[in-house]
């Protein structure tokens, strides 16, 4: 049982790099990482966030939307299928997820609340986190697994997005061609990093 | 057509490119385009989302209250990528396997939040149609591009058409597999916005 988690959370980091491999959550992935303090702070906050919310869309997959999920209400909901309207359910509960995971950081840990800054509210639309809920219901996790799942592909993409920081302020000093300069280089450069993850795959544990 | 229109029409195709310059949408526009079919479909989906988000949103938008105004937009949003979805699962159901996550990622494309934002809450329906077919077209130029390069150099094929004969069926071409894999995809959009800047020196980015 722990074996299997563990495989499933080393694929998710190395092998299946959200950000990597799938390309998610490039927007901010390209946007924040000029500084590895920004870097890091927005990749604590995606594995908050996703640690929360693929486990939170992967029960209201189960029990409400799925085809027949509605039964354990009453019998007579079993023959409805929601699954259509999984988007905006999903899309839902991360805003709803991002706006109290917020409420609950500036009540309780301000020192994280004023850390995380702008970057928790702008997670919500990030493509890393809805499209980690997507591949859950989609390879139909269970929930155990789906908390796996949301916490290790966050780790994946804050290792992604911290060593491409790293990076680009070694770059800082070098002397780029003019139109490579920034948006242009910062592809080339995660294309590499993407080669390099790309030793880990065909990993089983 | 006045100045203005076309202004707004052809300015993100070159001058002002949603993922060239803007840096939005990123995520679809690599992950889709190792064949040119579940390119051309994507694209259409994000044309047809993003004209209807706008136009609604600009119907709404002085009825929208300020403060609430990305959670109506995201179920405006919401509800158009679930048309589009339902729409491809009943008729293309192939191409819609093929793209699998992507096209509920098109709720998370920031072309659409932005020009949602940027610029439906501020011009009338007319203006914000036209916007918005330009920025889907801007998004759908890089998009086919790379998709024609990956998949004509990654498995010698447009459309699923043999076009260079490949060595393993007898031909003399022998498929470059790096451009199937992601980090094909970075290099080439990399190269795509360096041509462009050489092409347009006034987008190159200043020294940080």
């Amino acid at each position: 049982m722990l074996e299997h988690y563990l495989s499933l959370g080393v694929k998710a980091i190395f092998v299946e790099n959200m950000a990597l491999a799938f390309f998610l959550g490039m927007c901010s992935f390209l946007a924040c990482s000029k500084k590895v303090e920004t870097a890091l702070g927005l990749g604590m906050a995606v594995v908050f966030v996703l640690t929360v919310t693929v486990p939170a869309n992967n029960l209201i997959y189960f029990y409400l939307l799925r085809d027949g999920a509605m039964a354990w209400i009453h019998p007579s909901l079993g023959q409805y299928d929601l699954s259509f309207v999984g988007f905006l359910s999903y899309i839902g509960t991360i805003a709803a997820m991002v706006q109290i995971v917020e409420m609950t950081l500036d009540r309780f840990v301000p020192k994280l609340y004023s850390a995380l800054g702008v970057f928790l509210p702008l997670i919500a639309v990030n493509c890393a986190i809805l499209g980690a809920s997507l591949f859950m219901v989609e390879r139909e996790y269970n929930f155990g697994e789906s908390v796996v799942f949301g916490f290790s592909s966050g780790i994946g993409w804050l290792l992604a997005i911290v060593a491409l920081a790293a990076i680009r302020e070694r770059l800082r000093y070098s002397n780029v061609p003019a139109g490579l300069r920034g948006l242009g280089l910062t592809f080339i450069l995660t294309g590499l990093m993407a080669i390099g993850f790309m030793a880990f795959s065909g990993i089983q544990l | 057509m006045s100045d203005k229109k076309s202004d707004v029409l052809l300015d993100p195709l070159f001058n002002n490119n949603p993922i060239a310059l803007q840096v939005l949408g990123i995520c679809s526009a690599l992950a889709v385009t190792t064949k040119l079919e579940p390119s051309v479909v994507m694209c259409l989906a994000v044309i047809f989302v993003l004209v209807g988000s706008n136009l609604s949103i600009s119907l709404l938008r002085s009825r929208i209250p300020p403060n609430i105004r990305i959670i109506v937009q995201l179920t405006v949003i919401a509800s158009l990528v679930i048309i589009a979805d339902q729409v491809m699962k009943a008729y293309i159901f192939d191409v819609s396997k093929q793209l699998s996550v992507f096209v509920g990622l098109i709720i998370t494309n920031c072309i659409i939040m932005g020009r949602a934002e940027a610029f439906a809450m501020q011009n009338g329906p007319g203006l914000s149609v036209i916007d918005a077919v330009g920025n889907g077209l801007g998004y759908s130029v890089i998009l086919l591009a790379t998709a024609f390069i990956r998949e004509l150099f990654g498995s010698g094929k447009l459309f699923g058409v043999e076009i260079l004969p490949l060595v393993t069926e007898g031909g003399w071409y022998n498929p470059n597999g790096l451009m199937l894999l992601s980090p094909g995809a970075f290099f080439i959009i990399g190269i795509f916005i360096w041509m462009l800047r050489a092409w347009k020196p006034e987008q190159v980015e200043e020294e940080a």
